[in-house]
C-alpha cells in the first residue's frame, strides 16, 4: 500500500510558525490538491514532502517509513517546479536523463525511459534543443517528462501551469489530467491558487489557511457543503455573499433575520441552544434568482450591471456595509441600474454559519 | 528623445562627443603613430607630422676618394646624399658656416679647387684635376625634403637589443597562471557562500567585501618577510614565479569570490532544487550545474585578472624582483624611462608591445569585461 | 620559452591539484559519514554532520589563501608599523611621530588630498557627461569603446604615453610633445609641464582620469539606461528642458551607482603609485603615500618599520569606503 502520510507536521522559520500541526492520510493513486491563499504555507508543506525544506516536527510517511530525514532524491518523488527549471545549458534528452545518469542508471536504461517519456508527451522531436528554444507549453511538458522518468512513488506540482498563458493553461490543465489517468498508481500531489485547476484535477482538495488545514474532500463536496465561512468564501467565483443575520427559531428548520430586515428559513436542524445568537447567513450568486412573488428573502437597489453574455451579475449596495451583494444570473437579463429587484433562494442552497465561522450543517 | 535629429543642438552634442574621443584617443595614437617612424624623423618632428615631408638639416659624408674614378683625364668622386630614398635636395653647402649656400645643379667652388654639384635628386660629383688624397670623403651640408618614412625598425631594436622579449615572456609567465589558478578556488568558495547554509555565512560575506578595498600596501611587507623567512626555511630563493602565482591569487580572490558569488546567487534557486531531487550532490550541483551556468562570470573575472596580473607593476618588482632575468615588461619600461628617457623610438615601441596584449584581449573580449564591472563594483543603496 | 612551459605545467598541475583537492575531499566526507544506502537515526545523523562540513571543504582553500594574504598582514603590518627597521625592537608610536614631522610626508598626505578631491570628481562628472552624452547619437557606441579602451592599459604604459605628450625641448627647437606643439603654435613658451612644483600634480592626475573616465562612463551609462522611460517623459510633458531633465530626474535616480563610482575611484586613486614612480618618482613635489611607501620599504636596505606605518595611514584612509561597503552588500544580502 503505497500511501503518503502526515502525522502533526510542523514548520516554522526562526520563531515564526507557518504549519500549525498538518494531519493527512494521501492513498495511493489519489490526486491531492493543496489550494489556498497565497502565504497559506502550501508550497511550504509541498516542499517538505519533497525535502527541499526540512520538518520541524511531526512524522512523514511515504509508504509506511518515516522518510523525515531522507534527502529528496531517495523518497520516491518527483517534482515539477513552477519555472520549469530547467537546466538552461542542457539539452532536453540531458535533461530528462540528468537524474538518472546521477543515479548511474545503464545507458539503454536511460535511453529507453527518456524515449518513452518523450513519446507520451510528443517531444521527441525536441530531445536535441536546448531549453531557450523550446515554447512555454513544450518547456511545461519537458519538466514533466524529466519528472516522469523518475518512476516516482509520488508526483509533486508546484503550480505548474501559473507561467502559461490562458488558452495554454487550459490545454495543459487537460493534458495533466489525463497523465494522471494514465498514471493510475502513481499519487499526484499539486499545489495551485487556482480554484479552477483545483476543482478539475482533485479527487480531493485540501484547503489551506494560515497553516491550517480547514477542510479536505471533494471538490463538489466543499462547493456544496463548505465546512466554514472560509472554505464557503475561497471557492466559488464570484464568492458566497455573507450577510449578518440572528437565529430566530431552531427546530428541524432554523430560521435566521438578516441584517435589513429580511427572514429566511434553511433546511437546517439546530439545537434550541442556538436560538438568539447571531450568524452569518450565506448565499452563493448563482443560486439567486428573480422573483417577482411576495415570498422573496431580500430586495435591493441594483447599482452595478456588468452583462457578459453568459451571466449578468447585478451588485446590490446597501444590504452589508462595505460589500455589495452579487447575483449571478443566467442569461441576459433587462435589468436597468437604480431598479429595485426582489431575490430568492433555494432553501436548500442556503448556508449558515456560526459566530466561529463554523457551519451548522457540519455541527 | 530622436525628435529633432538636426537641430543645433545635436550638433554640440556630435561635436563635443569628437573632441572628448579625440582628447582620449590621440596619445594612444600619437604613441604607436611614433613607435612606427623612422628614429631621425621621430626626434625633429612631432607625430602629428608624421606623413607630411619634412624638411631637415643634414650632413653627409661623400664617398672616400679611395673610390675616386679617373674619366676623361680628370678624376670623379659620385654617389647620392639620400641614398636611394625618396626626397629632394633643396640646398647644399660645404662648410657648417654656411650649409645652405647653393642650390641645387650649382657648382660650389671647394677649397682645394675640387668642384662639388649636388642635384636636386641628391646625387652628386666632385671633379678634381688632380687625383684626390686623404681616405675620408667631404662633408656635404645638406637641407633636404624628406618624405615619410615608416618601418618595424624600432620594434627589431627594442625586441632583440632591450630585453623586451624576455621581458613579454616573464609577462606571460607570470599572467597566466595568476589568471587561471584563482577561478576554481574561488568558484567553490562563491558556491558555498552562495547556496550552503552554515552559520557564520553573512559575516563571511562581509569580510570578503570588506576585504576587497584592502590596499596592497598594507600585505607587502609583511608577505615580504614572510617570504624571506620560508624562502630560507626551505633553502629556495625568496623569489620566485609560484610565489607570485600565489600572491596574485591571494590579492584577486575577493573580487572573484565576491563577483562570482553575487552572479551565482542570482541563478534561480528552483533549478537547484530540481538537481536535489533529481538526486545530485552539492559537488555534483556545483560542478554540472553551477559551474557551466557561471561562464559569463568566471569569464568576466578571467578578464579582469589578466589585465590587473599584465598590467601589475608592484606586485611583480616586489615578489619578482628586479633583476634583468625576471623583470616584467612594466618593470622593464620603467627602467627604460630612467635610462633611454630620451630615446622616444625605443620607448614608443616598448609600450605599444606592453600595452597590445591587454588591447587585444580588451577588444576581443569587451563584452564580459563591461558585464563584469557592473557586478563587481559594490552597489550602492 | 621553457619558462613558459615550466609556467603552463604547474599551472595545470595547480588546477589539477585544486581540482584533486575538492573531489577527494568530498569523497573522503561521503565515506566517513555515509548516507546513502543507510536510514534511520543514523543516515540523518550522518548527513546532518557531512553537510555541517561540506561547506568549510568548499571554501577552505580559498580562506586560508584570504587569511595569508590579506588578514594576516593587516595585523602584521600594524604591529610593524609600531617597531624599528628591522622589525624586531618595539619602539611605540615614534614611527608615527617621525612620520608628521617629515617634511616628505607631509607633502604625500597634502599630494593624496589633490587626487582625492580632483580625480574621483573629475572622471565622474566626465563619464556621466560622456555616458548622457554618446546615448543620444548613432556612433555613440564606438564613442564609448574608444574612451573606454584606456582602462586596458596599465598605469605604466599610460605613463610613457603621456610623458611623450608632455614632452619638452628647449624654446626655438621643434616640439615633438602634442601639449608643446600646441602651446608654442598659439604663441605661449613651451613648459617642461611634470617639472612645475603644484601644477605638475595635475597634469599626472590627467593619466589616471583619462583611465578611469571610461570605468566610470560604463556604469553610469547603465545606470542612466535603468531609468524608467517614463519618469522621463513625465518630466518632457510637465515641461522640463533637457538639462533640467538631466539634472533634476536623472542624476537623482542614480545617485546610488554614481556614489559607488566615486568609492570605487577614491580607493583606486588611495593606492595610487605606478603612475608616480613612472613620471617623476616623487620628484618635483609630486610624493604621494603609496610611493613614499614603496620608497621607505626599500631605502638603505629597507626600513619595515617606517613603511608600515605609512601603509597604516593609507589603511586607515580606506576604512571609512570599507565600513560603508559592508553595510550596503550586508543590506542587499539581508534578506537571502
Amino acid at each position: 500500500m503505497t500511501g503518503l502520510v502526515l502525522k502533526d507536521i510542523r514548520k516554522s522559520f526562526g520563531a515564526v510558525d507557518v504549519i500549525h500541526g498538518i494531519d493527512l492520510d494521501i492513498k495511493q493513486g489519489e490526486f491531492i490538491v493543496f489550494v489556498g491563499p497565497s502565504g497559506c504555507g502550501k508550497s511550504t508543506l509541498l516542499r517538505m514532502i519533497a525535502g527541499l525544506e526540512e520538518i520541524t516536527g511531526g512524522d512523514l510517511l511515504i509508504d509506511g517509513e518515516r522518510v523525515n530525514d531522507v534527502p529528496p532524491s531517495q523518497r520516491g518523488i518527483a517534482m515539477v517546479f513552477q519555472s520549469y527549471a530547467l537546466y538552461p545549458h542542457m539539452t532536453v534528452y540531458e535533461n530528462m536523463a540528468f537524474g538518472m545518469r546521477i543515479a548511474r542508471e545503464s545507458r539503454q536504461e536511460i535511453d529507453r525511459r527518456v524515449r518513452a517519456a518523450a513519446e507520451t508527451l510528443q517531444l521527441t522531436k525536441y530531445l536535441d534543443r536546448l531549453p531557450k528554444a523550446l515554447s512555454g507549453g513544450q518547456r511545461q511538458r519537458v519538466a514533466i517528462g524529466r519528472a516522469i522518468c523518475r518512476n516516482p512513488k509520488v508526483f509533486l506540482f508546484d503550480e505548474p501551469l501559473s507561467n502559461l498563458d490562458a488558452a495554454l493553461r487550459v490545454a495543459t490543465r487537460i493534458e495533466i489530467a489525463r497523465l494522471a489517468e494514465r498514471m493510475a498508481d502513481t499519487t499526484m500531489i499539486y499545489v495551485t491558487h487556482d480554484q479552477v485547476e483545483a476543482m478539475t484535477l482533485a479527487d480531493r482538495i485540501v484547503v489551506l489557511s494560515a497553516g491550517h488545514i480547514e477542510q479536505v474532500g471533494a471538490p463538489l463536496e466543499l462547493y456544496e457543503h463548505p465546512d466554514n465561512l472560509f472554505v464557503a468564501r475561497f471557492l466559488g467565483s464570484p464568492a458566497m455573499n455573507v450577510i449578518p443575520a440572528s437565529v430566530t427559531a431552531t427546530g428541524a428548520t432554523t430560521t435566521v433575520e438578516l441584517k435589513g430586515g429580511a427572514t429566511a428559513t434553511l433546511a437546517i436542524a439546530t439545537a434550541p441552544g442556538e436560538a438568539g445568537k447571531s450568524a452569518s447567513f450565506g448565499v452563493r450568486p448563482e443560486d439567486l434568482r428573480i422573483t417577482t412573488d411576495g415570498d422573496f428573502l431580500f430586495e435591493g437597489t441594483v447599482s452595478i450591471v456588468e452583462a457578459l453574455g453568459e451571466v449578468t451579475l447585478l451588485y446590490i449596495e446597501g444590504l452589508v456595509e462595505g460589500e455589495p451583494i452579487i447575483a449571478k444570473i443566467p442569461g441576459i437579463q433587462p435589468v436597468a441600474r437604480g431598479e429595485s429587484v426582489r431575490f430568492t433562494a433555494e432553501r436548500s442552497k442556503l448556508h449558515l454559519f456560526d459566530d466561529s465561522g463554523k457551519s451548522y450543517r457540519a455541527r | 528623445m530622436s525628435g529633432a535629429t538636426r537641430s543645433p543642438l545635436s550638433i554640440v552634442v556630435h561635436l563635443s562627443v569628437l573632441l572628448l574621443v579625440a582628447l582620449w584617443t590621440l596619445p594612444t595614437a600619437g604613441l604607436l603613430i611614433s613607435s612606427l617612424r623612422d628614429k631621425d624623423q621621430l626626434a625633429v618632428s612631432g607625430w602629428w607630422t608624421a606623413l607630411s615631408t619634412s624638411t631637415q638639416n643634414l650632413v653627409q659624408r661623400a664617398a672616400s676618394p679611395e673610390s675616386q674614378v679617373e674619366k676623361d683625364g680628370k678624376f670623379v668622386i659620385f654617389g647620392n646624399l639620400l641614398e636611394g630614398q625618396k626626397g629632394s635636395v633643396s640646398a647644399f653647402g660645404y662648410s657648417s658656416r654656411e650649409p645652405a649656400a647653393f642650390a641645387p645643379g650649382q657648382t660650389a667652388k671647394l677649397n682645394d679647387g675640387e668642384q662639388l654639384t649636388v642635384r636636386a635628386d641628391g646625387s652628386y660629383e666632385i671633379v678634381s684635376d688632380t687625383r684626390m688624397e686623404g681616405t675620408r670623403g667631404q662633408r656635404i651640408f645638406f637641407t633636404a625634403a624628406v618624405p615619410p618614412r615608416f618601418t618595424l625598425d624600432n620594434y627589431r631594436e627594442v625586441l632583440s637589443a632591450e630585453g623586451i622579449a624576455a621581458s613579454f615572456v616573464n609577462s606571460l609567465t607570470v599572467a597566466i597562471p595568476s589568471t587561471i589558478i584563482p577561478i576554481l578556488v574561488a568558484a567553490f568558495c562563491a558556491y558555498a557562500l552562495a547556496w550552503m547554509r552554515f552559520p557564520g555565512r553573512a559575516i563571511l560575506i562581509a569580510v570578503v567585501v570588506g576585504l576587497l578595498v584592502v590596499p596592497l600596501q598594507m600585505s607587502l611587507i609583511p608577505l615580504l618577510k614572510l617570504y624571506n623567512g620560508v624562502g630560507a626555511f626551505l633553502g629556495v630563493p625568496a623569489k620566485t614565479y609560484v610565489g607570485i602565482w600565489l600572491a596574485h591569487m591571494g590579492f584577486g580572490l575577493p573580487l572573484a569570490i565576491y563577483l562570482l558569488r553575487n552572479y551565482m546567487a542570482g541563478l534561480p534557486r528552483e533549478i537547484m532544487e530540481s538537481a536535489r531531487v533529481d538526486g545530485a550532490s552539492d559537488f555534483d550541483i556545483f560542478v554540472k550545474i553551477v559551474l557551466p551556468l557561471s561562464f559569463p562570470a568566471l569569464a568576466s573575472f578571467a578578464i579582469f585578472q589578466f589585465l590587473w596580473t599584465w598590467n601589475d607593476l608592484l606586485v611583480a618588482i616586489v615578489f619578482l624582483g628586479t633583476g634583468q632575468e625576471q623583470l616584467v615588461l612594466t618593470g622593464r619600461l620603467v627602467n627604460l624611462l630612467g635610462s633611454r628617457g630620451g630615446n622616444w623610438e625605443i620607448l614608443t615601441a616598448s609600450a605599444f608591445i606592453t600595452i597590445i596584449v591587454p588591447l587585444i584581449v580588451f577588444f576581443a573580449l569587451q563584452r564580459y569585461l563591461v558585464r563584469g564591472l557592473l557586478a563587481g563594483s559594490v552597489k550602492g543603496g | 620559452m621553457p619558462q613558459l612551459l615550466f609556467a603552463i605545467v604547474t599551472m595545470m598541475a595547480g588546477v589539477l591539484a585544486c581540482a584533486f583537492y575538492f573531489l577527494a575531499s568530498n569523497w573522503l566526507l561521503d565515506r566517513i559519514f555515509p548516507s546513502q544506502g543507510l536510514s534511520g537515526p543514523k543516515a540523518s545523523r550522518n548527513l546532518r554532520i557531512s553537510s555541517a562540513i561540506r561547506p568549510w571543504l568548499f571554501m577552505l582553500p580559498a580562506l586560508l589563501a584570504l587569511a595569508v594574504y590579506l588578514v594576516y598582514p593587516v595585523f602584521e603590518s600594524v604591529r610593524l608599523s609600531l617597531h624599528d627597521r628591522s622589525g624586531r625592537d618595539f619602539v611605540g608610536l615614534s614611527n608615527f611621530f617621525w612620520m608628521f614631522g617629515d617634511g616628505e610626508f607631509r607633502q604625500s598626505i597634502f599630494n593624496n588630498c589633490l587626487w582625492l578631491l580632483v580625480v574621483p570628481a573629475v572622471s565622474t562628472f566626465l563619464g556621466l557627461v560622456i555616458a548622457a552624452l554618446t546615448d543620444r547619437i548613432w556612433w555613440g557606441n564606438i564613442a564609448k569603446t574608444l574612451i573606454f579602451t584606456p582602462m586596458a592599459i596599465s598605469f605604466v604604459g599610460a605613463a610613457v604615453i603621456w610623458k611623450f605628450v608632455y614632452d619638452y625641448r628647449a624654446e626655438g627647437s621643434e616640439q615633438i610633445g602634442i601639449l608643446n606643439a600646441l602651446v608654442t603654435y598659439f604663441g605661449g613658451a613651451p613648459e617642461a609641464w611634470i617639472t612645475l612644483p603644484f601644477w605638475n600634480n595635475f597634469f599626472l592626475m590627467v593619466i589616471l582620469i583619462w583611465i578611469q573616465t571610461g570605468f566610470a562612463m560604463v556604469i553610469l551609462s547603465a545606470a542612466l539606461r535603468g531609468i524608467p522611460e517614463e519618469t522621463l517623459e513625465a518630466a518632457v510633458i510637465d515641461g522640463a528642458s533637457g538639462l533640467q531633465i538631466f539634472f533634476k530626474i536623472m542624476v537623482p535616480q542614480i545617485r546610488g551607482t554614481i556614489a559607488v563610482v566615486w568609492t570605487n575611484i577614491t580607493i583606486l586613486v588611495l593606492k595610487v603609485f605606478d603612475i608616480v614612480l613612472a613620471m617623476t618618482n616623487g620628484q618635483w613635489q609630486t610624493q604621494v603615500l603609496a610611493n613614499l611607501m614603496f620608497d621607505w620599504m626599500f631605502r638603505g636596505g629597507g626600513d619595515f618599520g617606517r613603511g608600515a606605518a605609512i601603509a597604516v595611514v593609507i589603511m586607515v584612509l580606506v576604512v571609512p569606503i570599507m565600513i560603508w561597503n559592508i553595510r550596503n552588500a550586508t543590506r542587499e544580502t539581508g534578506g537571502h
